[in-house]
């Protein structure tokens, strides 16, 4: 009896879905950039005590006000003598931190009503969405101004005002990703096989519409720190003497004849960070976008 | 066509009764006794009381709103709690200055942000498109205020070539116009890159080509008129964004408008006047969406042929 040749099962070896889109952001170079530069604004935050103590953000320096940038002074001192280079790396803890949390929780309570909204379909949609438009008809500063008028001022409220007033954004974007796989074939195989309205939300819906979420995510958090520091910037978010980068660039102003590297740090670390996400979101939607793929 | 018309400010009644409804319950919440403001602290509870009375405060929340609309629908928006006031004639008298930042910083966006975005389309991989969406982006992630600063710095401080502050001459509002204008310009250039590559592919426009058309022509007569029609409606929404703008970039400049009475309202709690501003400015902005819609009908030829058919 001759043994039955078994042929060795061929391997077959799957691409992870990040892999994939790691090395077509690997090709975009300006991408790339951008990423670094964000880490190492992540990183500040991280280790900002470490590069230099808080305290040395409020220690005032009655000797040293308004001295220009040097070597023991990076960036130089304001108006009371305060070390700005200390004061940008601890402000990049509330500013940056405000945008990202603005983002992540806007982007879970519009996620999860735009999820109702657009699985559900019907009068669900049309309350969520008439609403959600409403709201869009209001300016987005109006309206983030109405909330902290209301609220009063501060950084929470400030944050609370943003993510209120983003959510409809949120809303939209998000609805209209999953309205493309509602329709699916594959949702109503999932329904077919019994799996819950939750469980196909979460585990077939929300995988697929991730890509462009995800590159929103990315640019609005960006935006959401230029809010945020317009709102220091105005007196209504943090108060001092808490370093934050819209708050430095309102004490600045009355003195940025004589000493604009005041004004110019904080100003650069926003532009900085908004454009490194921007270009990270470019790149983002140019990996995740499938008719690209080559 | 006129049904069209009317149908767009029949639909405009809800949301604006919505839009004056969810701000009048926000600043409905706004916490601090008004009574106690107006009269001081050494105010007695019957005097609080009085007024409170007098003033409405003690109805419950529906009766002040449905009072508040028909007050607003005969013009008047109370009266200012700091200065007496009437809140309609303060802003009205303010409305001036902060409508000419607005259509200043709009016609910049529109100008700026269409020729660059069609010269990065048309001319695609070249230096022009290069440097068309790098500013693009480079726009879209400047603070404006903070650009506003800046250009006081150069413009004003050390040149001395433009005002830094006041709105007497339309020199004062060059720099607040360009400073709103940011985020608006790199919103249409991008659109209108997007738009325009995507139209000067489609097939009229090869033939076009093919019957010998002129280049120039293609681009503004039959690209451009196709490609606009979602860059319009950009404009409109992005006006919204002009006006939250000038709330900022008023202060930055020291501008007497609508935008400063608000901020300054916001730090003195003066409730009448916040809400005042907040509705004025989201229903100017609606007017302007409303025109936006209008305006649509009669450059989409397909709007209008469904409105003359039935």
């Amino acid at each position: 009896m001759s043994k039955a040749v078994v042929a060795p099962a061929r391997k077959y070896k799957r691409k992870s879905r990040f892999k994939e889109i790691w090395r077509r952001m690997k090709k975009n170079k300006l991408s790339m950039v951008g990423l670094c530069v964000f880490a190492l604004f992540v990183a500040m935050i991280i280790f900002a005590d470490l590069i230099v103590p808080y305290r040395i953000a409020l220690e005032q320096n009655v000797w040293e006000q308004f001295a220009p940038p040097s070597v023991e002074h990076l960036l130089g001192m304001d108006q009371y003598g305060r070390d700005i280079f200390a004061r940008v790396i601890h402000g990049s803890r509330n500013s940056l931190l405000m945008g990202i949390a603005a983002v992540f929780v806007g982007m879970i309570i519009g996620g999860t009503l735009a999820s109702l909204a657009g699985y559900y379909g019907g009068k669900v949609d049309m309350v969520i969405m008439r609403i959600s438009d409403t709201i869009f008809c209001i300016p987005f500063m109006l309206m983030g101004l109405s909330i902290v008028a209301a609220l009063g001022p501060g950084l929470i409220n400030v944050l609370i005002a943003i993510t209120i007033t983003a959510i409809p954004n949120y809303v939209r974007i998000i609805r209209s990703a999953i309205l493309t796989i509602v329709g699916n074939d594959f949702i109503e195989a999932g329904r077919a096989c019994g799996a819950s309205d939750i469980f196909i939300i979460l585990k077939h819906v929300a995988p697929n519409a991730v890509g462009p979420i995800i590159v929103q995510a990315t640019m609005q958090v960006g935006t959401m720190i230029i809010f945020s520091t317009a709102f220091s910037y105005l007196g209504l978010g943090i108060q001092p003497p808490a370093p934050e980068w819209g708050a430095m660039l309102a004490e600045g102003k009355s003195y940025m004849l004589s000493a604009p590297h005041m004004i110019i740090a904080p100003g650069m670390s926003i532009v900085l960070v908004a454009l490194s996400l921007n270009l990270l979101g470019d790149g983002l939607r140019d990996a995740l976008d499938p008719k690209l793929k080559d | 066509m006129s049904r069209y018309i009317l149908k767009r400010i029949l639909i405009c009644i809800p949301t604006l009764v919505a839009i004056t409804f969810i701000i009048f319950t926000i600043m409905s919440y706004t916490p601090g006794d008004v009574t106690r403001m107006i009269l001081g602290q050494e105010a007695t509870p019957e005097a609080m009381k009085e007024l409170a009375h007098q003033m409405g405060l003690d109805k419950p929340f529906f009766v002040r709103y449905a009072n508040y609309m028909v007050h607003l629908l005969q013009g008047d928006m109370g009266v200012s709690y700091r200065s007496g006031q009437s809140v309609f004639l303060e802003i009205i008298h303010r409305f001036p200055i902060t409508l000419k930042l607005a259509f200043g910083s709009m016609c910049i966006a529109i100008a700026v942000g269409l020729l660059l975005g069609i010269l990065a389309a048309v001319k695609q991989y070249s230096i022009l498109d290069f440097f068309g969406t790098a500013l693009a982006m480079l726009l879209a992630s400047v603070p404006y205020f903070w650009l506003g600063l800046m250009m006081i710095l150069l413009f004003s401080l050390k040149l001395g070539l433009l005002p830094s502050m006041g709105s007497n001459t339309w020199v004062h509002f060059i720099l607040p116009s360009i400073t709103v204008c940011v985020g608006s310009t790199a919103a249409i250039l991008r659109l209108t890159r997007t738009t325009m590559l995507e139209t000067i592919r489609q097939d009229y426009i090869r033939t076009a080509r093919a019957k010998g058309q002129t280049e120039g022509k293609i681009i503004f007569k039959h690209a451009l008129k196709n490609a606009l029609l979602p860059v319009i409606t950009v404009i409109g929404i992005e006006f919204g964004s002009l006006l939250g703008g000038a709330v900022v970039v008023e202060s930055v400049f020291s501008l007497n408008g609508v935008g400063s009475l608000l901020l300054q309202a916001i730090r003195l709690k003066d409730t009448p006047q916040v809400t005042g501003c907040a509705v004025f400015l989201a229903f100017f902005f609606m007017m302007i969406m409303l025109a936006v819609d209008i305006l649509y009908a009669y450059i989409d030829p397909r709007i209008k042929a469904r409105y003359q058919n039935s």
